[in-house]
């Protein structure tokens, strides 16, 4: 056993464990940080495979953002633990069949796949030797796959922009606070000096 | 089992007994961990006199000459004080939050070149591992914030993730911008681009090495970079996570003993990584300011401390005497001020290399 292989054991089972422990956590939250495990121990299946830049970016974009707003979520979520124990039983069967009947289509899917040796040979781009992958999806993503890229970017601001206008509600009768008028305010515009005669008043 | 001796002789070497060249893994990775913790102890009392000196008082001078001891005095305290777990605490995440967070802030380290060739791990992805860790650290604050079951740690715990996740975008356009000058993601290609070829080659005085660090040509980014720094550990004028005076102590207010100072020790090391982040990407990291002999004949390793410190000693005053900032002007300078003002000198920079052909090609395929 080499020492990649050992480590190839140790990410999956723990992936695995951690997977199960997701559906298996009583407390949301704990769920919530075994997936976080499973992510971490994909990241390092990703480095053992020789594709440390997308492992790195599992890690900076799924654990350290994506999940960091699930967890948010999820810790402000009010559930009563006890009612969840109770539904528990009655809802596993129904779990177990569909479970077994995805894993049934997996296996008849996955059992009939094969990857035609032609398909193989005839790969897209050859991997160069000698180019860190960094360098290799860089070169790859900006130049031959440069409108598929940013379409992807487009789609995505298209979300963003979506979800700002679900969200966004502009309150009418709020006092705000305006920087930029705030900075521009001058002496003058604030006070005013006025002499007023003695007995008169304004 | 001859992965068992494989992963001896990589890890451990054959340092003791004299019969190998090559020192193990393990032995290197202590020697900087024992290094940064007593280091990190004389940082957290320069910071505390620092911020005594600015308000006109000693600070700690009783342990030790000028109390130069007073860091391991604290540790003692710490160590010895009975920890207290709060009854309804969800004890095993109350525990793991302070453990995540010193842990995650010490792995950084693997990556940081104090010297040319002194890297723990001197791997490709350097700047990128840097920024993964760093992006894990707010769980720390999280899982502790929530598994206190208290108000109060939860408040500063939200509040310290929507800060850690909004000043994370700002650094990260920051040092993509850098990196586009440099052209690798090597923690020491960014150092050796800033050696030659810079601003004081263009100017026809190649030994001022202090002009081609980038703090000059990025200077906007250096000072983005160090605000967000700011930001993104915690420290004063941004420290709302923990601010004293609304949330008693934020996500620490359950915390006693070992894992209060797990928590300390993990921020003050983040501290340290940010400031050392500074150093290499915008100081030039080990490189001597001056390329004549007398400076020359420093170490760098040396000259990497001193720039360390001098990063710290502007963390430091900032912390003693810019006040505390609101909540939504944080928010607001990240996201409205920060953001733009990154997001276009990407564009920029990347528009001027491509025109001029500067940039370092030392490391280019």
């Amino acid at each position: 056993m080499t020492l990649p292989l050992f480590f190839f054991y140790v990410f999956s089972i723990i992936a695995v464990a951690s997977a199960l422990m997701v559906i298996a956590a009583r407390n949301p939250v704990h769920s919530v940080l075994f997936l976080i495990l499973t992510f971490v121990n994909g990241a390092g299946l990703f480095m053992l495979s020789g594709a440390e830049f997308l492992a790195l970016i599992l890690i900076v974009v799924y654990v350290g953002a994506v999940m960091v707003l699930f967890l948010f979520v999820t810790m402000m979520l009010d559930v009563d633990f006890a009612s969840l124990r109770t539904g528990m039983l009655q809802y596993a069967p129904i779990g177990v069949v569909i479970g077994l009947i995805l894993l049934a289509e997996l296996l008849l899917v996955g059992g009939s796949f094969v990857l035609t040796p032609q398909l193989t040979a005839s790969a897209v781009v050859p991997i160069t030797e000698g180019v860190d992958n960094t360098r290799a999806l860089g070169q790859l993503l900006y130049t031959r796959y440069v409108f598929l890229f940013m379409g992807a970017a487009a789609v995505l601001l298209v979300a963003m922009i979506g979800a700002i206008v679900l969200t966004l509600r502009h309150k009418t009768g709020v006092k705000r606070q305006d920087v930029f008028k705030q900075s521009n305010r001058k002496r003058s515009d604030a006070v005013e000096v006025v002499k007023v005669k003695s007995g008169q008043g304004l | 089992m001859d992965f068992i001796a494989a992963a001896a002789n990589y890890l451990l070497g054959a340092p003791i007994l004299g019969l190998g060249t090559e020192v193990g893994f393990v032995w290197k990775a202590l020697l900087l961990l024992v290094g940064l913790l007593i280091f990190t102890a004389y940082i957290l009392l320069a910071d505390r006199k620092i911020w005594a000196a600015v308000q006109v008082r000693r600070g700690p001078n009783v342990v030790g000459p000028f109390g130069l001891l007073q860091s391991f005095a604290d540790l003692l305290k710490f160590v010895f004080k009975e920890p207290s777990i709060p009854a309804s605490a969800d004890k095993v995440v109350f525990l793991l939050a302070p453990l995540v967070t010193s842990i995650l802030a010490l792995s950084a380290y693997a990556v940081i070149p104090i010297d040319a060739g002194w890297a723990l791990a001197n791997i490709n992805l350097g700047v990128l591992y840097i920024f993964a860790i760093s992006s894990l650290g707010v769980y720390g604050i999280i899982m502790g914030g929530w598994a206190s079951n208290s108000k109060y740690a939860f408040l500063g715990a939200l509040r310290s993730a929507a800060q850690m996740v909004s000043y994370e975008v700002s650094i990260g356009l920051v040092i993509i911008t850098v990196l586009l000058c440099v052209g690798s993601l090597n923690l020491q290609d960014v150092v050796f681009a800033q050696q030659s070829g810079g601003i004081a080659d263009m100017l026809g005085v190649p030994w001022l090495t202090i002009l081609n660090w980038y703090w000059l040509p990025l200077f906007p980014m250096f000072v983005i970079f160090f605000i967000s720094a700011l930001a993104e550990t915690n420290r004063p004028p941004f420290d709302l996570p923990e601010a004293e005076s609304e949330l008693v102590a934020g996500y620490m207010v359950e915390y006693a003993s070992t894992p209060y100072l797990l928590f300390m020790l993990g921020e003050y090391i983040a501290i340290i990584l940010m400031c050392a982040m500074t150093t290499i990407l915008f100081l030039g990291g080990w490189t001597s300011p001056i390329d004549v002999v007398p400076f020359t004949w420093v170490p760098g390793a040396i000259w990497f401390i001193l720039k360390l410190c001098l990063v710290f000693f502007m963390f430091a005053m900032v912390k003693a005497f810019v006040p505390r900032y609101r909540y939504d002007q944080l928010m607001r300078i990240g996201w409205k001020v920060f953001l733009p003002i990154s997001l276009v000198m990407v564009i920029v920079v990347a528009a001027i290399l491509q025109l001029t052909g500067w940039g370092w090609h030392g490391g280019a395929v």
